[in-house]
């Protein structure tokens, strides 16, 4: 027996995993409609590679990764694009992203799979290929999986964690995965240890699901693949937050500020490990997931769902209670009321749970908080939730970042024991997305700065470049003026006494020279509309010009006049 | 009475010394308090303060010669800070050099646009790209939304459209509860 160690806190909230997990996972029905948003991994956004009108196969890259932080998107099924545009997203917000909406053609033709030789392919490969197949983490964080795949600093890992603890109530996925389809996350499991060359693999799953450890302790033996251990943990809440479960496998504790990695750990969720297999070995892309749809619903159960798929089509199949009012992506701890419920399934999508106001009561509103430190006993990421509720309600923003806001996991324990019946996730909620916006307008600010003082600088050099320009040009011109005196000096040598009219020679040269010069630029302008013309547009050009020659004749004999009434005049004009 | 002088003498002389040793060694380039000043400014360079962009306001500021309410871009949010950081009494926003708008980006309407380049010299921060007789465009990115391209451009063919909240910029609202709630609990 494996020993086996505690994290701090913790709750045991009541489970609700039987509601789910009596029935087999079943297929999700092909639906008319689906809508897929571009943006389901933490990142960058996807650019759209199909536009309205173009048809897609089932497993067609729609999505192209936006730079190294960000994972592809895949048609789920075949048929046409009926539009590229903004819907709501399955987002607290109710806000809208961009999504493929893509109108079913009923055959579901997968495009041409190519599953990949990755043995024989150097690591950087097989990452490129999962970034384009869009393997994100399916535990709910959905962190791009290829930025994962990696031995570390030191080449290799010494632990590599499967989390199959599942510790949120109502939710079943990853249970129902492992009891039917095992030998996926073993085979995915067994890719990632090459992957990552790990020394072992620990499987970790909580106790209150020993279908899914029989099941998986006997495809492990059927397979016969090495390092690979299922290890039974206690059942408590979060034992499935990623660093919690890493303490309770191999007892390290992964400190501020590090990642598990710098002490030669890693962690993937079971369904992640499952989809790497299927990326890999069979050459297909995510595009659907194990769903739990349950909460207030006559059957729930678990579904494999496109992602596309529509809430309300999926809530429809498992028969929503009357008094449904609400839908949540997540379960009830952790999860993200959704704006409505037709918005759709993503990969981040693990449950849609179904509400309503007799299964989660409204919560009786906040209470002062009496500091009585329930909250720091049940924090699993030992930190001081009342300092961090106190900091983030007067939103002293600097002090919550100080007290280690962002090593909080908003995984709601501190607001579950809370007496007072602080929504104390919220408040955290609301300072982490503050701090987060603050620091997009410091980095603009940044930004802005530099740009400004660069063009400042570029203006000062553009003015330096500049002078210095005219400055050559002038001491040219004067070299000019020097030579033309000198030749001129040399034609007259004997007349010594006279050097002025020489350099009025020169100037005179340069004036004439200029002069010529623009002469022969107006001569080299020839209109360009003069070459076919009309006998009768001929006859207008040479009045025209007859006209002209005249007036300027005029204007010579005018001033010639002038000049021999008034000779002072010349030298005024001069 | 002479060695007491001697001896106060001697220490002034290696204690002056010192210190003006130290003063020319750890000089500190700069004024700090500027940049402090600087720090909290929202570098739009708008120059709605009546400086020549937020450099030359924060100077203004350090020495005393503006009041710190004179950045509409920042907010009475800027001006907490900087009342906080200087010491001073805060002051809402004076009207004279502005009133705080929702952040913009500008847009130029391609189909208007004759290519002048006007907008592209009074531009700050170069977000400006064109050529003349070019049709110019704003890179969005990097538009600080200070609105100085607005009064050259000759055919008004640029305008301020609102940043729209998205799903990556979206906020958690405060929370907030029900005192209705609360009574008939």
């Amino acid at each position: 027996m494996r020993r086996l160690f505690n994290f701090h806190g913790g709750v045991k909230p009541p489970t609700h995993k039987t509601h789910s997990n009596r029935e087999p996972i079943a297929q999700a029905p092909l639906f008319a409609e689906y809508v897929v948003p571009l943006h389901q991994s933490i990142g960058g956004t996807p650019q759209p590679l199909v536009k309205a009108g173009d048809l897609v196969l089932k497993g067609q890259r729609i999505g192209a990764a936006d730079g190294n932080m960000s994972s592809a998107v895949h048609a789920p099924t075949s048929g046409v694009v009926k539009a590229v545009e903004m819907r709501t997203a399955a987002h607290s917000s109710g806000l809208t992203t961009l999504s493929v909406v893509i109108e079913s053609d009923g055959r579901d033709q997968w495009c041409e799979l190519t599953p990949l030789d990755w043995r024989a392919l150097p690591p950087a490969q097989v990452r490129e290929h999962l970034q384009n197949a869009g393997v994100v983490g399916l535990g709910g964080a959905v962190f791009p999986s290829h930025l994962k795949v990696n031995p570390g600093k030191q080449g290799h890992l010494d632990t590599l964690v499967i989390n199959g603890a599942e510790c949120e109530p109502f939710i079943t996925c990853d249970d129902m995965q492992m009891r039917e389809r095992g030998d996926t996350v073993v085979k995915g499991a067994a890719i990632l240890r090459d992957l990552t060359q790990a020394k072992q693999v620990l499987i970790g799953i909580e106790n209150n699901k020993p279908e899914a450890i029989a099941a998986m302790e006997a495809t492990v033996k059927a397979l016969g693949v090495e390092r690979i251990e299922i290890v039974p943990i206690p059942t408590r809440y979060p034992a499935g937050g990623a660093k919690q479960l890493i303490r309770v496998l191999t007892g390290i504790e992964v400190p501020h500020g590090h990642r598990s990695t710098d002490y030669g750990v890693q962690c993937f969720n079971s369904g992640t490990a499952a989809a790497i297999y299927e990326a890999l070995e069979l050459g297909k892309p995510l595009i659907s997931r194990i769903v739990t749809v349950a909460g207030n619903v006559e059957k729930p159960r678990n579904y494999e769902v496109l992602f596309g798929t529509a809430m309300k089509d999926m809530i429809a199949l498992v028969g929503p209670k009357p008094d449904t009012d609400r839908v949540i992506m997540g379960g009830p701890m952790m999860g993200y009321l959704m704006p409505n419920d037709g918005v759709p399934v993503v990969k981040a999508t693990n449950c849609i749970l179904v509400g309503s106001a007799a299964l989660f009561p409204p919560p009786p509103s906040e209470m002062p908080c009496i500091r009585c430190g329930e909250c720091a006993k049940a924090c699993p990421a030992d930190l001081a939730p009342f300092e961090l509720y106190w900091f983030s309600k007067a939103k002293i923003f600097g002090k919550a970042q100080e007290y280690h806001l962002f090593d909080c996991i908003e995984c709601g324990c501190c607001a579950f024991v809370c007496p007072s019946r602080i929504p104390l996730v919220d408040y955290y909620r609301f300072a982490k997305s503050e701090i987060w916006a603050r620091e997009r307008d410091n980095s603009a600010a940044d930004t802005a700065r530099l740009r400004y003082e660069f063009r400042l600088e570029r203006e000062e050099r553009e003015k330096r470049e500049k002078a210095a320009k005219l400055a050559a040009k002038a001491a040219e011109t004067k070299a000019k003026l020097a030579a033309a005196e000198a030749a001129a000096a040399a034609g007259n040598s004997g007349e010594v006494a006279a050097p002025a009219p020489g350099a009025d020679d020169a100037k005179k040269a340069l004036i004439a020279a200029a002069m010529a010069k623009a002469q022969a630029q107006k001569a080299a302008v020839a209109p360009a509309n003069t070459e076919t013309l009309t006998a009768d547009q001929q006859a207008q050009v040479t009045k025209i010009e007859a006209r002209r020659a005249e007036v300027e004749a005029a204007t010579a004999q005018a001033a010639q006049a002038t000049l021999a009434a008034n000779p002072e005049a010349k030298s005024d004009a001069e | 009475m002479l060695e007491a002088l001697i001896v106060m003498a001697l220490g002034a002389v290696i204690l002056g010394g010192a210190l003006g040793y130290a003063s020319i060694r750890f000089k500190v380039e700069g004024d700090p308090l500027v940049e402090k000043i600087d720090a909290i400014l929202p570098q739009t360079q708008c120059g709605q303060c009546g400086f020549p962009g937020c450099k030359p306001y924060a100077e203004a500021v350090a020495k005393g010669e503006a009041e710190i309410n004179q950045c509409p871009p920042g907010g009475d949010d800027g001006v907490h800070k900087l009342a906080d950081l200087l010491g001073r009494e805060f002051k809402p926003l004076s009207g004279e050099h502005g009133i705080e708008k929702p952040k913009s980006v500008a847009f130029i309407d391609e189909q208007t646009c004759i290519g002048c380049t006007l907008c592209i010299q009074a531009c700050p921060v170069d977000a400006i790209v064109g050529a003349a007789k070019q049709m110019h465009t704003i890179v969005a990115k990097q538009c600080t939304g200070c609105e100085l391209c607005l009064p050259p451009c000759p055919v008004n063919c640029i305008s301020m459209v609102p940043i729209a909240e998205s799903v990556e910029t979206w906020k958690w609202k405060y929370p907030v509860f029900d005192l209705k709630q609360k009574r008939a609990a």
